[in-house]
């Protein structure tokens, strides 16, 4: 609906661009520099997504600078903080006058972003963060759907809680359990979402026939846990799963084990995304299960350089000596976002040229494929979200300490191949 | 036998709390320094101890014996360098100063370590239970209870029966007639501050060896230190370890209720101690 106020200003402001642009043409002519703007958790408990920025931009420089695309990309740190990250938004839009955003990591780091985004006219690229916290998130009552609208600037590419829910009872299916699920969902933004009774994880489980013990919200950074392992035990829980942060995750193992609760499966987002993590719980750690959004064994190459995942994870290790992780594929999939929209764009300087361009995506990626085509989403988000493909895997321990990830159920994205079956905790 | 589990579970957890808030009921007893950079200074022992355990491959409480001269050097120098030149009649500066060091301490640990989850490696002791019929109890948390025990009681040790004891206490008690009788102020502190960091070292190993930390860990755990402190009332050790046991069991006991109620139940018994006994349960020093 438009109304008369705004006809105006939107009259107003075309009408203000059209003649700055006018004015500043002879600095735009072809060769001008392109800015990109990056927000990522560089320092802080959110850091670990981060650990492949600066070998992603590297690469990004490298390929643009051979294909002549004079393009400079500027980053700046949200210290883990969402205040923080929209400051530097503001900055990044107002003092370095960036012609595209791109935003990653979690949704304390994208939405705020996104929301500054939107609010100033610049077309945002998002991902890493389940699409439900990023699109619902942001709405101005997330409790009521009638008032949902779509963004006109902020896109976003990752999977949603259905995935997850699809994921977790697919690899449950593999064993045989007494289907009472135990859930640990902490008080923060996650927490809330996945623990919620009516739109969170619990419905999903029950339409698959899973019983699910919520004993209810605790705060982050527990030291113990033995009330959640009394209600589970009460329950008889063969399955555990939750959205926990990786402290707690092993507090609550330990603790676990301690006082004999034993099931057959421990399936939890977050605790154990990193390598590094899931290697700080030793023996324990062996046949824990996760969601697996990416991995070096996905079939997906790179539209910018071409690599294979086994490549760019091969080349990550090699550069940094360190093990790769989930979120590399993604950071990289972001800039082949940037670069495949700005060479679509008629005028890669022009915020609605670009979002036209962002809208007509359709693009294989190191993690799929993208496009803002509404596939498997609801209607009201179908604009501005697209959904990469979920499967779950297991972490085996090798002989010397180390941890592979395995894949273990491929229902969800037959074309991403499985490795193994799922396989009961001893 | 719920009820008896869940008490005994908060015992054990109040151990815990007692342990980190040892140093700081140290510190605050004698010089009325709240040490807010408390929490970073743990996460930085457990670093030292994680770098002493890889590098030569030792057993962690070795490698924590090794730790503790480094802390008890830093913590000195630290003292005498930084907060010695704060302390006075303004109790904002000291405050100021330890916020920063906070800030500055979690950043190096980020610049030096990474982002990276740790965990100090204790094999088998990690996961080994005792069962004692009606409850299990896990080994690591006894001894982490064990362990506070033990340094309440070596600082006691200190506090009564040693000269250095007696200049804490006098310094505590009044500084400028404590300095007329030849006892140097900035030189108690420094060793008051140092003898912290030991226990600092203490609490940094059950840290470490409990769950993963990273460098931003510190905080969170400070205000239960800090409630313990004050449950247990100025200057007095086995008044901490006590307030710690009480956070613990109220914490656990709240949880068994349910989570949600966990932190709450905390802070509610916190403020009820405070009600009834404003200066805590065992004050040693009315200032």
């Amino acid at each position: 609906m438009i109304s008369r106020r705004r006809l105006l200003k939107t009259a107003a402001a075309t009408g203000f661009v059209t003649s700055t642009g006018g004015l500043a043409m002879p600095a735009l002519a072809q060769g001008a520099t392109i800015k990109i703007g990056y927000v990522s958790p560089q320092t802080g408990p959110l850091a670990g997504f981060a650990e492949a920025d600066a070998f992603t931009i590297d690469m990004f420089n490298k390929v643009m600078a051979e294909q002549g695309v004079a393009v400079e990309v500027i980053v700046k740190d949200s210290q883990s903080n969402p205040n923080r990250a929209a400051d530097v938004a503001n900055e990044l839009i107002v003092s370095d006058g960036i012609n595209l955003m791109l935003v990653a990591s979690t949704p304390e780091t994208t939405n705020p972003v996104a929301t500054v985004c939107e609010g100033e006219g610049m077309p945002v690229i998002s991902t890493m963060a389940p699409w439900q916290p990023f699109f619902i998130g942001q709405q101005g009552n997330p409790g009521d759907p009638a008032s949902w609208k779509p963004f006109d600037y902020a896109y976003h590419y990752f999977w949603g809680l259905e995935d997850v829910i699809a994921v977790f009872t697919n690899m449950w299916n593999q064993l045989d359990t007494n289907k009472q699920v135990g859930g640990l969902f902490p008080n923060d933004a996650d927490g809330n979402a996945w623990g919620d009774p009516n739109v969170g994880v619990a419905p999903g489980f029950s339409a698959a026939g899973y019983t699910t013990s919520d004993p209810g919200r605790y705060q982050n950074l527990t030291d113990d846990f033995s009330a959640q392992i009394n209600a589970f035990k009460a329950a008889s829980c063969d399955i555990i799963t939750g959205v926990v942060i990786p402290p707690d995750f092993t507090t609550f193992r330990n603790q676990a084990i301690q006082q004999g609760l034993s099931p057959k499966a421990i399936t939890v987002a977050k605790a154990i995304l990193f390598p590094q993590s899931v290697e700080t719980l030793g023996e324990a750690g062996h046949n824990l299960s996760s969601e697996v959004w990416w991995s070096a064994q996905h079939p997906f190459t790179s539209s910018l350089t071409g690599e294979s995942a086994m490549d760019l994870a091969n080349g990550f290790t090699a550069a940094t000596n360190r093990p790769w992780t989930q979120p590399i594929g993604f950071i990289h999939s972001l800039f082949e976002m940037a670069a495949d929209v700005m060479k679509r764009a008629a005028d890669p300087t022009n915020a609605d040229d670009l979002v036209t361009a962002i809208r007509a995506t359709s693009l294989e990626t190191m993690v799929g494929k993208v496009a803002f085509d509404g596939a498997n989403l609801p209607p009201f988000a179908a604009q501005n979200v697209c959904k990469t493909p979920l499967v779950g895997g297991q972490w085996r321990r090798k002989d010397d300490g180390t941890f592979d990830l395995v894949i273990v159920d491929n229902a969800t994205a037959p074309a991403i191949p499985a490795a193994g079956k799922m396989e009961a905790l001893a | 036998m719920i009820w008896l589990d869940t008490i005994v579970q908060g015992i054990l957890l109040g151990g815990l709390y007692a342990l980190f808030a040892a140093g700081l009921s140290l510190v605050f007893g004698i010089m009325r320094l709240v040490n807010l950079a408390h929490g970073d200074l743990i996460v930085m022992g457990a670093y030292l101890i994680l770098t002493i355990v890889s590098v030569l491959g030792i057993n962690p409480f070795l490698a924590a014996l090794i730790a503790m001269p480094i802390m008890f050097a830093l913590g000195w120098l630290l003292q005498r360098v930084v907060l010695n030149r704060v302390l006075g009649p303004d109790i904002l500066p000291p405050l100021l100063v330890t916020f920063g060091l906070s800030i500055v301490l979690q950043n190096a640990l980020l610049e030096g370590f990474s982002a990276d989850s740790q965990r100090i490696g204790a094999g088998l002791l990690e996961t080994a239970s005792w069962n004692l019929g009606p409850v299990t109890v896990g080994i690591m948390p006894v001894l982490t209870f064990a362990s506070a025990i033990l340094v309440i009681v070596g600082l006691n040790q200190l506090f009564y029966r040693t000269s250095l004891g007696r200049a804490f206490r006098a310094t505590s008690d009044d500084p400028v007639t404590a300095s007329l009788m030849g006892i140097k102020p900035a030189g108690v502190f420094a060793m008051a501050t140092g003898i912290a960091m030991i226990v600092v070292t203490i609490a940094a190993l059950y840290l470490g060896m409990r769950a993963n930390f990273d460098p931003t860990i510190g905080p969170a755990r400070l205000i239960y230190a800090f409630e313990a402190v004050i449950i247990g009332g100025l200057g007095s050790l086995w008044g901490t370890l006590a307030g710690g046991i009480i956070i613990g069991v109220a914490q656990t006991l709240g949880a068994a209720v349910s989570p949600e109620w966990q932190i709450l139940a905390g802070h509610v018994a916190f403020l009820v101690v405070l009600l009834i006994k404003p200066r805590g349960l065992f004050p040693r020093a009315y200032d």
